[in-house]
């Protein structure tokens, strides 16, 4: 059992222990990128935004917006795969856990950045706190984000205090300042029964919160939507609809993850064939969830035809926006929720291309939903130059949107290297290790 | 006799280069300005006791919709409280602002559009008023539709702020404080006839507000040059403060554009002057989309009877970029 401990404990501080060639290539290329963005932010808001991006009077709301919506969705990852995992005793989530929760952190950050990118003004931004008024769906949607993002950052910290200590007394080799850091980080883990309790207790408590949160969070992003008069948006179905898109997205960005990190840091024997299956049966479930609520959100409509549907959903079906549209829904909810069903197709690499897909898909969905619903006003739009009909984002925008995908991956890819990606001792607990063993470890190497 | 007040709303009448610099055209203006004291009381006293006579006589029309005739030596200016217009979240203490537009009467001069630009800056292609072709069945003639912000009563931009920016004032304007807004732009998404604009910093219109910025009868309320934020229609808070009709009413040659207070029951497009309730229920007033519940403050007069045959523009505006 000792041994066995030893073997996993080793296995999973490898990826902090030792960064390789490619592994260092991999984070210069993301730093290269992030700052690509932060030039790219700097000259929207040092030149004119009339001529840095594309929004214009009637798409004032564009890729900022849907990849805000995006990242909100993703954020649901951790609510998904770590608390409702643990919550209904799937014993599978155990490694599962802390990549869902680093996502989950990472995204709503990255929400964060974006709305600040879309903002008029974000030299102003206390002003939400100076003259922020309670009636405004965006104020609510600033208030759960900030709880949300505080539960989520203790669901993912307070679960890795024992492994501080682990961390502190097994990566000796490591500079002073990273050993500081998770001396600092382990706010003295001593490992007695009293602090497992504790820890153990926070986290279920967490894990219940999170939950409620997460599904408001995303509730409160679809109510920015539905709580205008435009037709497009004025659905009752909205909430649910965006609830169940984010959890397909979460599932899909998860089975996305864990094949990198499996990959990479050769973890098949901790993320195994075994998760992909479930994973995949999982990505079934949400799938047809999310069908479902396309159905009702757009077949019902359609059924009426009313004329203030009319233009939206046509534009959607056979005009323009016809072939974004039935691509998002091939494969952002047809495939995920029929082709997995095969077992060939829950087998990691295949299951991981769909799962992408799904994930490429989900950008376009946010896209579809926030874009062409503007350009179809009650008022005909005329007498307006070119562009303020048709938008496209420019290089700009794409350039910082990109940049945040790049910065979501520096993050969890950092993370990896200075914390390990899978919970030690969850794993080492689901596999039947007792607690006390780990603590005798601990405190062994503490004298 | 305030004659220094007079000469001033002449004054910036005919700076605006109006028709309206006689005598006459000044009454119909001050008519809305300082509650209608022409009306009701005020001109039965007036009419109680002449005291001179230039024999001149005025066709008024009173509150409760009588046409009353007065010795026009007996009218005179009403002083207004100048300062009201200046503070973008205060009133104009007991007005309730409302606007009619008689679509029987528009032929798309788009003097309006002109009018408004000048008195706020701004340049083309922003239009806080636009005038759209509308034909809401096939088999009807289309027709010309001036449309702005509608003040509505119950206004979903002002909901969503988040920041109070924009809001409803007690003589019934919705106003956006441009020092305020935070550039979220949900006002505009919540706004169902896309009647708000963003400062985008357009660097010909930002140098145009540069420039002009101290023109003479520029708004002083309204700061559309403050950038990365929404501005919109803002009835010419400035002026109606001082019983001057909003840019668009007074550019109009066709006279479409009626301006006037809800409290006094009364609209003018500064020839003409209509008890509001009589015109309303007269011609079939209505209001554009009102089963969306925004209960808008402009109501429209059907393009029935119409005063033009439909003409297409010809030719296509704001195409430049
Ligand atoms: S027309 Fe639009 S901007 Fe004006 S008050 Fe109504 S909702 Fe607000
Ligand atoms: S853009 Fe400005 S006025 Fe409009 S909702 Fe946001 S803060 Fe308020």
């Amino acid at each position: 059992m000792q041994e066995k401990y030893s073997k996993m404990e080793s296995d999973l501080l490898q990826p902090i222990r030792k960064i390789s060639l490619a592994g260092k290539i991999w984070i210069g290329f993301l730093i290269i990128a992030c700052l690509c963005g932060l030039y790219a932010y700097y000259l929207q808001e040092s030149r004119s935004k009339y001529e840095t991006i594309a929004l214009r009077d009637y798409t004032m709301w564009g890729v900022y917006i849907s990849t805000f919506v995006f990242y909100v969705a993703l954020s649901l990852v951790g609510a998904l795969m770590s608390a409702i995992l643990k919550l209904i005793n799937f014993e599978w989530y155990r490694p599962l856990a802390r990549i869902a929760q680093i996502i989950s952190v990472s995204a709503i950050i990255m929400a964060g950045l974006c709305i600040d990118s879309a903002m008029g003004r974000p030299d102003r931004l206390y002003y939400l706190l100076l003259h922020g008024r309670l009636q405004s769906p965006i104020v609510w949607d600033v208030i759960v984000v900030v709880t949300y993002i505080a539960a989520s950052c203790l669901l993912l910290f307070i679960p890795m205090l024992p492994e501080m200590a682990i961390c502190r007394d097994r990566l000796t080799e490591k500079p002073a300042w990273m050993r500081w850091m998770y001396n600092k980080l382990s706010f003295g883990w001593k490992g007695a029964p009293e602090q497992w309790k504790i820890v153990k207790r926070s986290v279920h408590i967490l894990a219940v919160m999170v939950v409620p949160l997460g599904v408001s969070i995303h509730t409160v992003t679809a109510w920015l939507f539905a709580t205008t008069l435009r037709p497009e948006w004025d659905s009752t179905n909205f909430g649910p609809y965006f609830v169940s898109g984010a959890f397909l997205l979460g599932c899909a960005a998860m089975i996305v993850a864990v094949y990198m990190i499996r990959k990479f840091y050769h973890y098949e024997k901790y993320l195994t064939v075994k998760h992909f299956d479930r994973m995949g049966k999982m990505l079934v479930l949400l799938g047809l969830c999310y069908t479902y609520f396309n159905v009702n959100e757009y077949l019902v409509p359609s059924y009426k035809m009313s004329g203030l549907h009319a233009n939206h959903l046509l534009d959607l079906f056979v005009g323009e926006s016809a072939a974004m549209y039935w691509m998002v829904a091939v494969f952002g909810f047809i495939i995920p929720g029929t082709l997995p069903m095969f077992k060939a197709m829950r087998k990691p690499l295949p299951l991981t291309i769909i799962a992408t897909t799904v994930v490429i898909a989900a950008w376009f969905k946010r896209y579809l939903i926030v874009i062409p619903g503007l350009s179809h006003t009650f008022l005909p739009i005329q007498d307006v130059p070119e562009s303020w009909t048709h938008y496209t984002p420019s290089l700009i925008e794409m350039t910082i949107v990109g940049a945040t995908f790049a910065a979501l991956l520096l993050i969890v890819t950092l993370f990896s290297r200075l914390f390990p990606i899978i919970s030690i001792w969850e794993v080492a607990e689901g596999e039947g290790v007792n607690l006390s063993r780990i603590n005798k470890h601990i405190k062994s190497k503490m004298v | 006799m305030e004659t220094g007040k007079e000469n001033k709303i002449i004054k910036s009448e005919s700076a605006a280069n109006e028709k309206a610099s006689t005598r006459r055209g000044f009454l119909k203006l001050s008519l809305l300005a300082g509650g209608v004291a022409l009306a009701g009381a005020e001109v039965t006293r007036m009419l109680a006791g002449p005291k001179t006579s230039n024999g001149e006589k005025i066709k008024l029309l009173s509150k409760d919709g009588k046409l009353v005739e007065v010795d026009s030596a007996n009218v005179h200016a009403v002083v207004v409280d100048s300062t009201a217009g200046t503070n973008i979240r205060q009133g104009v203490p007991g007005k309730k602002f409302v606007r009619v537009i008689d679509l029987a009467r528009c032929s798309n001069e788009r003097a309006c559009i002109e009018g408004c630009q000048k008195q706020h800056n701004l340049l083309p292609p922003i239009e806080w008023i636009k005038v759209k072709k509308m034909q809401d069945v096939e088999m009807e003639s289309p027709y010309w539709f001036p449309q702005m912000c509608y003040h509505c009563d119950n206004p979903p931009c002002t909901k969503v702020c988040p920041v109070d920016a924009t809001f409803k004032r007690s003589d019934g304007l919705v106003q956006t404080d441009n020092s305020r807004c935070i550039g979220c732009k949900f006002c505009m998404a919540a706004c169902p006839y896309s009647a708000r604009s963003f400062n985008f910093g357009r660097p010909e219109q930002t140098a145009y507000f540069e420039k002009h910025k101290d023109d003479p009868g520029i708004c002083p309320t309204s700061k559309p040059e403050n950038y990365g934020t929404v501005s919109k229609c803002d009835g010419c808070p400035d002026d109606m403060a001082k019983g001057i009709l909003p840019a668009c009413v007074r550019k109009c040659p066709n006279g479409v554009i009626f301006y006037g207070d809800e409290n006094e029951d009364t609209v003018s497009n500064g020839d003409e002057i209509f008890q509001l309730s009589a015109l309303l229920t007269e011609r079939a007033g209505y209001r554009q989309f009102d089963t969306l519940g925004t209960k808008p403050r402009t109501y429209y007069l059907p393009p029935v009877k119409r005063n033009f045959p439909f003409q297409e523009a010809k030719e296509k505006h704001n195409t430049q970029e």
